[in-house]
């Protein structure tokens, strides 16, 4: 009687160590005459114990973390694959706290399913969301996903019923869904994990969308630094093709999906919908303006939804449970789950998937555990590289769309990065014009010039140079960048470098904070 | 005078019919929807900041100054990429947005080098300008990085691009891709390190800049900048006036310091280059000012004498009593004339009433001849009117474009990107030419059908082309019952159902695939709209003519007529060939192509000029070279034109001009027919007389004084002191007058007037009475002729006599060049020779790799006519068999080799086809070191005239 032996193929683990103590738990495993069903599942997300190993036993999923090669021969001598008690056993998975304490829908199959298999995705409830769309009008739909109350998961938070209703509403023969996987912004890794850990959610979300708007041709975008995830795709897509869940006659509807992934060329700013386009176009990734709306005229001129890998990922369960189940969740007008995502200065990275509500303290504390150095965290940047600078006094701030936006920030794709009290802000200022200016398209004055002056200014700044004349010129300059600038690049740089001066002035050699206004 | 400059408004004008009315600071205004805001702004005098806009081409939204707020909407959106719409109040000016266009200005400053004192832009500087708009005061950063110190390139001839001031707007890089349709141009890098780059960052002569100018025109800072500008300062005056190089006829601002032109801008207002340009117009001006312009009239007994340069007076009154001595002595007709058209119509009129009331002949002909004479032959039998059909914005309707015998890119440059412009749009492409144009292929262009038919075989093909529209039944039944004679298409019809005209018969004549050939025709029957563009490739036959009247069946039998976007559209290839044929210029034909016999006519004529004029047909231009070789012609007037480079056998050419007892060319050079010249009178370039030039789509447009004749008086005015000299009274006072007699003679024109054509800018012809304002289509309810219906001819293709055999294996066709014109007397002055400094024998590599040639090989070209020598440019452009090669250079001799075949009907050419030995040789042929010999001795007796003095 074989065992299953769970052993995570997402790419952290792989890059801590999982694919060697795959091998050597198969190994051991033949030398010692047993036999073992490996599965190379997701991660479960709490990545400061990857490798997970996880052992099938009649009691329920056992996790030993994290595991090393050297630990192998340990475990099989204290029959780990019964569930056997080591020093690495953390007992079931489902029943650690981190784990426990979340609410995943949107990666309600993550960790625990074979990526690959489609067999494994049914089981788990997958295209239940698809069956439902094909028994409803496009409209319908639509409607459903109004419903959800489910806002854009890339950082925008733009209703995506409303966007997808818009691409129905127009006319034309050709319509386009792109799914927006350059996930670029710091500390991010969700759409990654779903990519890598559930890849047919994410095909069933945008067959739906297809289904909804009237759209034939799907592309995702995805960043060319995910190589696991565009193995992931290209094998569920084909998959998908081989059971008529793609292709010209979708489960014997007669409706018709075509998907397929395009790679970035490692440009941040393609992660903005329009250079998005333009790149998926074959042109440089330039930003267009607006209007005209993608929805109205995207691709190749033609109607598209763009939405990204979480937003998409979350369509199948809402087809599947209803608008309204999944709109219990969360509070206000941020409805459903966010998968936050810890990283940084922090005791226990990982993803989080909780409903909307929960406060940034308690992500913090009750899920990271604090900070990995055992120091004060003195910020976190929520959002990515384009979002403020929260200090402690914010911390109790729910995680909630008009809660962040209240406070002059954004909860973006769900990024959080943590720093103790060792950095410095002002460089972390310096950082956020850096990061502008290497990104920066080129397009619009601001961006263009005004991040690598930005630079120029921080780091007269940073030596003390003349500050009665350089923090006003930055604040006139995150003036220009914010009202002036053609997208979020250029637009939002000033969320960071002004969090960052208003919150920690005296990082900027401002000890009088009559001055900081 | 001022500089009169257009106003910007920022973003091109919406085409919709529906109308929105918002409020603008206050203001209420109305626009077509889809218009900017920032235009609609303009169109009511409230000006905005901005930079990357301009309304030439499309909004790009990066500048960022043209900011704006509107109430009840979010941020800062930009006026130039926001459309109008129905109640939006938006503000331009408030503290905020002044912040932000104050901060934008900071930041370009701190890039940009503040030399403004010395800039060759100062005055001319939109940065300047905008700097002064937001009341820039301080640059408050210490730059680090900058591009003050990028490197220029000075590789173009006739502009600079010095990067250093560049502020990376892109108008340059979107003016190359939307206006011209190079796409020579791109921004290189990201972020700040963006930078426009030529090519793959090469100089622009290595990129693949046709140096149209459309980047310079929009560049708003001294990035790009004319080199005129930076050696001469900024211009103070502007004059409009038409372009004098092809048949397109630009208009243009001739941008003035006193008497010197600084630079030749394309005015946007022009209705046939809607402000675009080519690097002749725009830049190969200076030929005007050149040293070898000659300025004296000059006089010599024999060819063999040194000239004598003598008053006007004198020159004339000799012309004169030679030409009435000539007349005395060998007869009434033994004199004539020959107009070009590279004059005016004005010029043309009184040049022709010249020879029929003062000579007494019709003794006339003009360059047509040689060019487009079968289009006025086969248009006017089959439409009625020897004209094409359309406007050139026509082409943005269309859906199919048939290219035949025509290279647009290189002849029609300006057209040629609006056509690309409509390609670019999705229209489809059809070129029947045995050679591999740019158009076949090139930057987002790429035609659907390559037809690569053997030369002489156009009517086969064509007659292949209507079998498969007959024959598929996918005629136009309703057009041709309604509008067309319907015996002669019944009998049309019969005749080209016949299966020797199926492609699977013709594929033999022509070498085009059956398939193709079909295919072809099916795109160009079940289009929408679909209009024929052709040029020389189609007139220079020895069926010329026939080729014409099958274009104009083919047209004609799918309903492709009367309305936008189809048409038959002969591509002209000089300034004024319409004009010129218009004018009255043939033999056989008054003003308005009436035939000198028609009573009527004839009798209007006799009336106006109170003189008896013949009703015989004069002598056309190759029976007066025969005539003077049998030495009854022998006194000719020849004005603007180079026969002796331009004509065909050009050695029989030279013959017959040398038997001639008194050649007087009127020119602004010493070109190749006066070296065989005995009175030489000095013309006036384009820049230094008034007059008219009419385009290929029969546009009249003002030609404008803008500097003094630097011989003293404008063409016009020596024709008129010839006549009077003859004894045949003209007491014109302006070219006006002379227009407002071809009105009252000939109805076509009878509504045409300078005041109108100040007024309007430009009229097309026809234009029958004084309220009417032009015609932009032709036939659009009834055909020309006098019973209204188009006319089906018959077009039996027969083969030419000019057959390859083993003696001469390969046929040799011409064409012309980007930069260079026509036999390159004016742009061979200019600095356009970087581009093209000699003409090149193109052949294929099968064909060359037989001779055991290369490129670079001095190769000899032997026709049945004679001999030269070119260099061989190894190219698969040419198909096997076929070699090809440019006219530019009188040295080359490309005229050496032609024949004197020539149409059936109107004596056109057969320039095209040539059949030819080609192999490898060291030296220039015995023709050309003869004609060196030569033109350096005439160069000597021009030197000792000029010695003299």
């Amino acid at each position: 009687m074989s065992v299953t032996v769970y052993v995570p193929n997402d790419s952290s683990a792989v890059s801590l160590g999982a694919d060697r103590v795959a091998i050597a738990i198969m190994a051991e495993a033949k030398k010692r005459g047993i036999e073992i069903d490996l599965i190379r599942n997701g991660s479960r997300g709490l990545y400061w114990l990857e490798p997970l190993v996880e052992v099938a036993t009649s009691a329920g999923r056992t996790a030993y973390a994290p595991v090393q090669v050297s630990d192998v021969v340990g475990l099989f001598d204290a029959n780990f694959i019964e569930g056997g008690h080591h020093a690495l056993c953390l007992g079931l998975t489902e029943e650690l706290d981190y784990f426990k304490k979340q609410q995943r829908l949107t990666f309600a199959r993550v960790g625990k399913t074979d990526p690959l298999s489609l067999d494994d995705y049914i089981q788990q409830d997958g295209y239940r969301g698809l069956s439902n769309a094909l028994s409803l009008a496009p409209a319908d739909i639509v409607k459903r996903v109004t419903d959800s109350g489910l806002r854009g998961r890339g950082g925008a938070a733009f209703p995506t019923g409303i966007k997808w209703n818009t691409v129905l509403n127009t006319p034309s023969a050709q319509k386009y869904i792109i799914c927006n996987a350059d996930e670029g912004d710091s500390g991010t890794f969700s759409d990654r994990m779903i990519m890598e850990g559930d890849p047919f959610v994410l095909i069933e979300g945008m067959t739906i969308a297809g289904l909804a708007v009237g759209a034939t041709q799907g592309y995702i975008y995805l960043r060319v630094e995910y190589p696991h995830a565009h193995i992931a795709l290209n094998s569920a897509i084909a998959t998908a093709y081989q059971a008529d869940y793609l292709g010209d006659n979708i489960q014997g509807s007669g409706k018709k999906f075509d998907l397929e992934v395009r790679l970035g060329a490692g440009a941040y700013v393609c992660g903005e919908e329009t250079s998005l386009m333009e790149s998926l176009e074959g042109k440089r990734g330039l930003v267009r303006f607006k209007p005209p709306l993608p929805a109205i005229s995207g691709l190749f001129g033609q109607p598209t939804v763009v939405n990204n890998v979480i937003s998409l990922a979350s369509v199948p369960i809402i087809m599947d449970k209803g608008g309204e189940y999944y709109r219990d969740f969360g509070l206000g007008r941020s409805r459903g789950t966010l998968p936050m995502q810890l990283a940084g200065n922090i005791k226990h990275p990982g993803l989080v998937e909780v409903a909307f509500g929960m406060t940034l303290r308690e992500l913090l504390y009750d899920f990271g555990g604090g900070s990995a150095s055992g120091r004060p965290i003195r910020a976190v940047q929520v959002g990515g590289p384009l979002g403020a600078y929260l200090p402690e006094s914010q911390f109790d701030t729910a995680l909630d769309y008009e809660a962040f936006a209240a406070i002059w920030t954004v909860l973006g794709h769900g990024g959080v990065v943590a720093f103790d009290d060792t950095v410095n802000m002002a460089e972390m200022a310096r950082y956020s014009m850096e990061f502008c200016a290497i990104e920066s398209c080129g397009k619009c004055t601001p961006c263009r010039i005004g991040s690598t002056r930005g630079m120029e200014v921080m780091d007269e700044i940073l030596n003390g140079q003349d500050l009665a004349k350089n923090i006003p010129l930055l604040r006139d300059l995150c003036n220009t960048l914010l009202n002036g600038s053609l997208c979020a690049l250029g637009g939002m740089t000033p969320y960071p470098v002004l969090s960052a001066l208003n919150h920690f002035p005296e990082d900027f050699g401002i000890h009088d904070t009559a001055n900081v206004a | 005078m001022s500089m009169n400059k257009p106003q910007d408004f920022g973003t091109p004008a919406s085409e919709a019919s529906q109308l929105v009315t918002l409020e603008i600071d206050g203001f209420k205004v109305t626009v077509p929807a889809g218009t900017s805001i920032m235009r609609a702004a303009a169109s009511i005098g409230i000006d905005i900041p901005k930079l990357c806009a301009t309304d030439s081409i499309e909004p790009f939204g990066s500048c960022r100054l043209c900011v704006v707020q509107i109430e009840g909407g979010r941020g800062m959106p930009a006026s130039c990429t926001t459309p109008a719409a129905e109640g939006l109040k938006v503000v331009t000016q408030n503290q905020k947005l002044a912040d932000v266009r104050r901060g934008v200005m900071e930041l370009y400053i701190s890039d940009h080098p503040l030399d403004c004192l010395t800039c060759s832009a100062n005055g001319d500087c939109e940065l300047q300008d905008m700097a002064g708009a937001v009341g820039l005061r301080e640059v408050r950063y210490n730059p680090v990085e900058t591009h003050l110190h990028a490197a220029k390139d000075e590789s173009n001839p006739y502009f600079s691009f010095d990067p250093s001031k560049c502020i990376v707007c892109s108008r340059c890089v979107r003016a190359c891709e939307e206006t011209q349709g190079t796409f020579a141009l791109t921004i290189d890098g990201r972020g700040f390190d963006s930078k426009v780059s030529p090519g793959q960052n090469q100089p622009f002569m290595d990129s693949e800049c046709v140096s149209c100018g459309a980047c310079v025109q929009a560049c708003p800072t001294a990035t790009l900048m004319e080199k005129s500008v930076i050696d001469h300062g900024q211009p103070e005056h502007s004059i409009v006036t038409t372009c004098a190089y092809c048949g397109v006829g630009c208009s243009f601002r001739a941008e003035m310091k006193g008497e010197q032109v600084i630079r030749m801008v394309p005015n946007k207002d022009g209705h046939a280059n809607h402000g675009h340009s080519c690097v002749k117009g725009r830049f190969a001006f200076g030929y005007a000012t050149h040293k070898d312009r000659i300025t004296k009239p000059m006089i010599r007994a024999s060819i063999k004498d040194a000239w004598q340069e003598v008053s006007w007076e004198e020159a004339i009154n000799h012309a004169a009593s030679e030409l009435k001595r000539i007349q005395t002595k060998y007869g009434k007709d033994a004199i004539g004339g020959i107009t070009s058209s590279r004059c005016t119509n004005e010029e043309v009129f009184i040049m022709q009433k010249l020879i029929r009331a003062g000579f007494g002949n019709n003794n006339v002909d003009t360059c047509a001849r040689v060019c487009h004479s079968p289009t006025g032959y086969g248009l006017k039998q089959t439409f009625g009117e020897s004209s094409g059909t359309q406007n050139f914005d026509s082409v943005m309707h269309a859906d199919v474009i048939l290219i035949i015998g025509a290279n647009p890119t290189d002849g029609h440059p300006v057209f040629a990107s609006q056509m690309k412009k409509r390609l670019r749009q999705g229209a489809k492409l059809i070129i029947v030419d045995p050679r591999q144009i740019d158009l076949v292929k090139s930057a987002h262009i790429q035609a659907d059908y390559h037809l690569k038919l053997r030369p002489s075989t156009n009517v086969a093909l064509i007659n292949a082309l209507a079998h498969v529209i007959v024959t598929e039944n996918l005629l136009d039944d309703a057009f041709v019952n309604e509008r067309c004679d319907v015996a002669s298409f019944q009998k049309w019809k019969t005749f080209i159902a016949q299966d020797i005209h199926s492609p699977e018969a013709s594929e033999a004549i022509t070498g085009v695939p059956a398939a193709e050939l079909r295919a072809a025709a099916l795109l160009y029957a079940t289009a929408n709209n679909a209009a024929i563009y052709y040029g020389l490739g189609v007139t220079e036959h020895s069926q010329g003519s026939t080729m014409v009247i099958g274009i104009a069946n083919l047209a004609m039998a799918t309903g492709n007529l009367g309305r936008d976007g189809v048409g038959v559209n002969p591509l002209r290839g000089q300034n004024n060939v319409q004009g010129s044929c218009d004018m009255g210029s043939f033999p056989h034909e008054f003003p308005g192509y009436r035939h000198v016999s028609d009573p009527s006519t004839h009798q209007l004529f006799e009336h106006a000029w109170k003189t008896e004029l013949s009703a015989e047909p004069g002598l056309r231009i190759p029976n007066m070279f025969d005539a003077a070789m049998d030495s009854s012609f022998m006194g000719l007037y020849c004005e603007g034109e180079d026969i002796a480079q331009s004509d065909p056998d050009i050695q029989h050419v030279h013959a017959a001009l040398r038997k001639m007892e008194c050649v007087i060319v009127q020119d602004i050079f010493l070109n190749e027919t006066a070296k065989f010249a005995h009175v030489f009178l000095p013309g006036a370039s384009f820049l230094e007389k008034n007059g008219t030039f009419t385009n290929a789509e029969r546009r009249i447009s003002p030609v404008r004084k803008v500097m003094s004749p630097l011989a003293g008086y404008q063409d016009w005015e020596v024709t008129q002191m010839l006549s009077n000299a003859m004894g045949y009274p003209m007491n014109y006072s302006h070219p006006s007058e002379i227009m407002a007699e071809i009105a009252s003679l000939t109805p076509a024109f009878a509504g045409v007037s300078y005041e109108k054509i100040d007024e309007l800018g430009s009229v097309q012809w026809p234009c029958y009475d004084e309220e009417s304002t032009g015609t932009p289509i032709m036939h659009e309810q009834a055909f020309m002729r006098d019973n209204g219906k188009g006319l089906f001819m018959l077009t039996e293709f027969v083969a030419t006599t000019e057959k390859v055999n083993g003696k001469f294996p390969l046929i040799l066709t011409t064409g012309r060049i980007l930069s260079q014109y026509n036999v390159g007397a004016q742009t061979r002055r200019t600095e356009n020779n970087v581009w093209h400094a000699e003409d090149r024998l193109e052949i294929h590599p099968h064909d060359a790799e037989d001779r055991g040639l290369k490129t670079d090989d001095w190769v000899g070209i032997k026709s049945r006519a004679g001999e030269t020598v070119l260099r061989a440019l190894i190219s698969e452009r040419v198909q096997p068999g076929v070699v090809y090669t440019t006219f530019h250079f009188p040295e080359s001799g490309a005229n050496v080799i032609t024949t004197d075949n020539s149409d059936w009907a109107t004596n056109c050419p057969e320039y095209k086809v040539t059949a030819v030995q080609v192999m490898k040789v060291s030296q220039p042929s015995e023709w050309q070191n003869n004609y060196q010999a030569f033109s350096e001795d005439q160069l000597e007796l021009l030197a000792q005239s000029a010695g003299n003095d």
